[in-house]
């Protein structure tokens, strides 16, 4: 293993930007709790340390990040008030939430916030830092999405900018989804937002959250975290859809942790940027614990969508049940690398796991990689995967009853994504995926 | 006014290979015509020639709905100048409701110049309708929710087929080997909702190697095909001999033709 320094020339282009130097200007502007620039200072130095060092194979393997290690974007900047503006997302306005809180490349915009139950905290996370530092220090960063755990773990920790806090007491139940937008707009710009969702013992809430890019052409790069941390008996509910412009690169670490008891239903929807990379990990940490995890991802043009997925079974009577559905068309790829890892303790464990792909062109490639670690001995764990092509005789079929071939194809695309938005119980996402479903199908002709 | 479907000198080629050569077949509204032939004559490629399956490429002669000629036309656009087969194998079509499925239909069969994203047939008058037919037929209403197919034996397919007849009510119907493979129970349940939906302002064109199906729909018209010619055209009594004798006579009675059939059945044998 390399223990060399971070060298000019060691490093890709890409990262220069984020050096020593940058760093230090990016907390001059900040005026941060100690505790926090501490656990940054930390977290670059993990970073630093990180860029000499390789990824791990198993998730990067089949990735390529060339074109990546060229581009440059700029770090975060502390404020760009004036460039807020209205984002125009696939959600905003099929619903009224309970409370709503948009970015802007990292900086908080006009919120919509109702009157929320006593003790609910719905806010920007920058915010959070200065009106409800413990629940911040308490979780953030400290029990889900480890800094240390690669480079883009410890590069947003770092630099993390922007984002939201969730904190629900316990036993308060939210009826009215929350929304979060992350948007994008300045051309080369860097996002580093941040999601963090505690529910105390009891509580029950939905959150909504969706990026969009304002530019559609302007390059772009999200470097974001996601934290849900369940409770005993809560239920949390969590959708996000990455629907950046088609020249954003997307990582984030994603990780929910449910104690006893605990649900935890989370949905990712992929269909927007050049790449992205999602490290997701559920974790069943109490007994009685579940997790469903719905994936959505329709893939066009040239681009890749990764999702590194790990279900994690720390505690007996746990159920985690993950369903990913692709739709591929173009010269797009998906490469999905699933693990159920069951520990010694975890008896009575029901794992599944199932990846489904739909190829509407002979160009475009799926991966699909199950896998199971299993140390106890009794536990029902199953996974599977299916590619498939759509079959010329569904589409004659269909025009026999007077569909048209668009219409047999967006019929038939539905139908492959139906047992998965059955899955979805928010009606506003279904609608919104199957409306991103026409126009992705849409494309090109 | 009346419609007529005729079939002009129709020779079909599949991979480059001509499976039908040169067939003449004119069907009116409100008459029943039988086709039958042994395996592999040509009677289902007639079927999927006549409502436009891609792979069945027409490479002489004409199909005429009222004079226009629908060579041209995608299955989609037969289907909406009323055209409408049966499927002998139909697909499954995982997660697509039939309810969801049929009103899609319904709406663009009904209204031919419908786009996508226009309007459906109303819901409640499109679910009145389908409860009549699925109870006239004998169907569970669970099946209006279930996937297409998913799951489905093959009487319930059949009758799904049926189904769609009853709520798309074609000006023709093509019906491919409607009655095989399922016992005498189901054959009856769909020959019965044959009968009851056609009538004066529906062609029918039954393909069938048995008789039940045309026991309770008495056609006008049977037409034996052999090696992709119709060699006879006779009445309910040729179909009653094709049901005793089988094609032995017709052979018999057409030597050439049925030398033609012998040797493309040595030259499919020795191919594969």
């Amino acid at each position: 293993m390399s223990t060399g320094s971070a060298t000019e020339i060691s490093i890709p282009p890409v990262y220069r930007a984020f050096l020593r130097d940058a760093f230090e200007a990016f907390l001059a502007e900040r005026d941060e709790p100690d505790w926090l620039i501490d656990r940054r200072r930390r977290a670059f130095d993990c970073f630093e340390q990180s860029l000499t060092q390789p990824l791990e194979p198993e998730e990067w393997k089949r990735l390529d990040l060339r074109l990546f290690h060229t581009l440059r974007f700029t770090p975060p900047v502390r404020d760009r008030s004036g460039l807020v503006t209205q984002v125009d997302t696939m959600l905003a306005t099929r619903t009224e939430f309970g409370a709503s809180v948009s970015h802007t490349d990292g900086t908080a915009g006009p919120s919509g916030t109702r009157e929320l139950p006593a003790g609910v905290v719905f806010c920007p996370l920058t915010e959070a830092v200065r009106v409800h530092e413990d629940i911040v220090r308490e979780h953030l960063m400290t029990r889900a999405v480890l800094p240390d755990t690669d480079r883009f773990s410890a590069w947003h920790a770092a630099f993390w900018n922007g984002g939201v806090l969730l904190y629900v007491p316990r036993g308060v139940v939210l009826d009215r989804p929350l929304h979060s937008v992350l948007g994008s707009s300045a051309a080369d710009a860097a996002d580093f937002a941040h999601t963090l969702v505690v529910l105390d013992e009891g509580a029950s809430a939905t959150l909504l959250e969706e990026t969009a890019s304002l530019n559609a052409e302007g390059s772009a790069l999200h470097v974001g975290a996601v934290e849900l941390l369940v409770g005993r008996g809560a239920h949390l509910r969590y959708v996000q859809i990455q629907n950046w412009n088609e020249r954003t690169w997307h990582f984030a670490h994603q990780a929910g942790r449910v104690e006893q008891d605990g649900f935890l239903q989370w949905t990712v929807g992929g269909l927007g940027a050049r790449f992205a990379h999602i490290h997701q990990t559920v974790s069943l940490d109490g007994r009685g614990a579940g997790a469903e995890v719905n994936g959505v991802s329709f893939a066009t043009g040239r681009r890749t969508l990764s999702y590194y997925t790990q279900q994690t079974h720390c505690a007996a009577s746990t159920r985690s049940d993950l369903l990913y559905k692709s739709v591929l068309r173009d010269r797009s790829r998906v490469v999905w690398r699933g693990m159920i890892r069951v520990e010694p303790e975890a008896q009575q464990t029901d794992g599944y796991q199932r990846c489904d792909a739909l190829l509407l062109s002979p160009e475009s490639r799926m991966d699909a990689i199950p896998g199971l670690e299993i140390e106890a001995d009794d536990v029902r764990c199953t996974h599977g995967a299916t590619v498939g092509r759509v079959d010329d005789e569904q589409l004659f079929y269909c025009m026999t009853r007077g569909l048209t071939q668009h219409e047999a194809m967006h019929l038939i695309v539905s139908g492959f994504f139906q047992s998965v938005f059955d899955r979805i119980p928010v009606t506003e996402v279904r609608e919104a995926f199957d409306d991103a479903v026409v126009q992705k199908l849409g494309l090109g002709d | 006014m009346s419609s007529t479907l005729r079939i002009e000198n129709l020779h079909v080629a599949v991979d480059g290979k001509e499976i039908l050569k040169g067939v003449d077949l004119t069907i009116r509204q409100g008459e029943v015509h039988a086709l039958m032939g042994p395996n592999g004559s040509g009677k289902s490629t007639l079927a999927y020639a006549l409502v436009g399956h891609p792979k069945y490429e027409v490479t002489e002669g004409r199909i005429l709905l009222d004079g226009e000629d629908l060579t041209s036309l995608d299955p989609c656009e037969r289907a909406r100048r009323g055209l409408f087969l049966a499927f002998q194998y139909p697909v499954t079509i995982p997660g697509v409701r039939v309810a969801d499925f049929l009103r899609h239909a319904v709406s663009n069969i009904r209204n031919p110049d419908r786009k996508e994203g226009e309007e459906l047939i109303p819901m409640r008058e499109f679910r009145k309708e389908l409860r009549h037919w699925m109870q006239e037929l004998g169907m569970d209403p669970s099946f209006a929710t279930r996937y297409l197919n998913d799951g489905f034996s093959g009487g319930e397919k059949k009758r799904m087929e049926i189904l769609q007849l009853a709520m798309l009510h074609p000006k023709f119907a093509i019906l491919d080997e409607t009655d095989s493979g399922l016992d005498s129970d189901a054959v009856r349940v769909v020959s019965e909702g044959l009968r009851k939906l056609a009538g004066p302002d529906m062609g029918v064109l039954i393909i069938t190697h048995h008789e039940r199906l045309l026991e309770m729909n008495p056609p006008q018209f049977v037409h034996v095909m052999l090696a992709g010619r119709i060699v006879e055209t006779g009445d309910a009594a040729l179909a009653h001999e094709l049901h005793e004798k089988g094609y032995e006579p017709v052979r018999q009675r057409h030597p050439d033709i049925a030398a033609e059939e012998t040797a493309e059945q040595a030259a499919t044998a020795g191919a594969e």
